[in-house]
């Protein structure tokens, strides 16, 4: 199982991307929010493409937010892959890349 | 070749329709250091989902003085891209390292050795200088490609529309790559606005040896496309070299003219590469050759 430790955010807020923000969870199980500019007619598919995501990457407790511009699938399960990352690591990604 | 930026979804979402012949997802320098590990998910999760056509992917990875670079071959190895393009590229040596790790990857992944091949950017003195050496460092490589702006800050000079300041560099990559039988690509023009000096800088580039040039804006492809493409005047000419070389032939003849002037050896190779072109990028070129 992949443990959440911390809250990490991945995505923008431009168009054709999605912004995901991730935190641990203090009970058991996924409680996911979606603010979409298209969720009339993509709420289900959005919300399937996360919870398929989370469950290939094996996490199990956490809480999920997400700000959609009207992102492909493939985009949104890029940004929570990022996100669940960063959220495990222990080290920070940023002072990584500022070498 | 279009670069697109690596961790925006909806320019590479759209690379496709953008009329490049080529598109370079670009891990480097379009990418913020804190987000390589986003835009190298988004590239992945679009080269494993995304249907790019007939579009050629080249992926640019980070120089092999960075963090970042043995993650990006691991990561977009196993999903095929036609070219790695590494950047700063400045010896062979350079070269053999990045080769072992694609050897590496390749053989774990059960893709056939040496499927993937390289573009090396060259932007650094030391790179122009080492031109030849690089561009016959590796059988991956299939062109060799100027990088420009990176260049000219090695070399201190500014960088400017008339391009005498990289005149020298242009020269030298052309005659290392021509001498080792690969292509060459010339730096993009950075002006996205002035298309009047991008036609300009685009046909310098060409009556140079340039096989192509890259660009940074979809505003440039149509322009780009049109200067490298051969006209139907240089197609038809390359066809009557071809049915001149026939009948002479048929006629048992040794020497051979067209239109009074005699074919040699080098107006024959200009006729297959335009030919060879024209037939690349699917322009109909009739059946009688």
């Amino acid at each position: 199982m992949t443990k959440i430790i911390k809250p990490a955010v991945s995505g923008t807020l431009e168009s054709s991307d999605i912004m995901v923000t991730i935190e641990p969870n203090g009970e058991p199980g996924l409680k996911i929010k979606i603010k979409s500019s298209v969720d009339m007619y993509y709420h289900e598919a959005i919300l399937n493409t996360i919870k398929n995501t989370l469950e290939e990457l094996e996490v199990k407790d956490a809480n999920i937010s997400v700000v959609d511009k009207g992102a492909l699938d493939c985009t949104i399960r890029a940004r929570v892959i990022t996100a669940v990352r960063r959220a495990q690591a222990q080290d920070d990604n940023a002072a990584k890349g500022a070498n | 070749m279009m670069f697109l930026p690596g961790n925006n979804p909806n320019l590479i979402m759209n690379g496709a329709l953008l009329g490049a012949d080529s598109i370079i997802l670009d891990l480097e320098d379009a990418v913020a250091p804190d987000q390589k590990d986003a835009a190298r998910d988004l590239v992945k999760s679009a080269l494993e989902n995304f249907d790019f056509g007939n579009c050629e992917i080249i992926v640019r990875i980070n120089s092999l003085d960075t963090p970042f670079w043995e993650e990006d071959i691991e990561q977009i190895l196993p999903l095929l891209p036609d070219i790695i393009m590494p950047t700063k590229v400045s010896d062979k040596a350079y070269i053999h390292e990045l080769t072992a790790k694609m050897d590496e990857v390749e053989a774990k992944n059960n893709i056939p050795a040496g499927k993937i091949k390289i573009i090396p950017l060259l932007e650094t003195a030391l790179g122009i200088e080492n031109a030849f050496e690089i561009a016959t460092a590796s059988k991956r490589i299939e062109a060799i490609y100027l990088g420009a702006e990176d260049l000219t800050a090695d070399l201190r000079c500014k960088r400017t529309k008339e391009g005498a300041e990289i005149l020298y560099a242009r020269g030298r990559l052309i005659c290392a790559a021509r001498a080792a039988g690969i292509e060459a690509y010339d730096t993009p023009f950075t002006d996205v606005e002035d298309l009047e000096g991008l036609e300009r800088d685009a046909n310098f580039a060409k009556a140079l040896g340039f096989t192509g040039k890259a660009v940074i804006s979809p505003r440039h492809v149509e322009i780009v496309n049109k200067i490298f493409s051969p006209t139907m005047a240089e197609i038809e000419h390359a066809k009557d070299v071809y049915r001149a070389i026939k009948e002479a032939k048929a006629q048992g003849k040794g020497a051979i003219s067209l239109n009074g002037k005699m074919i040699d050896a080098p107006i024959v190779m200009r006729a297959k590469i335009i030919l060879d072109n024209a037939i690349a990028i699917g322009l109909d070129i009739g059946d009688d050759e």
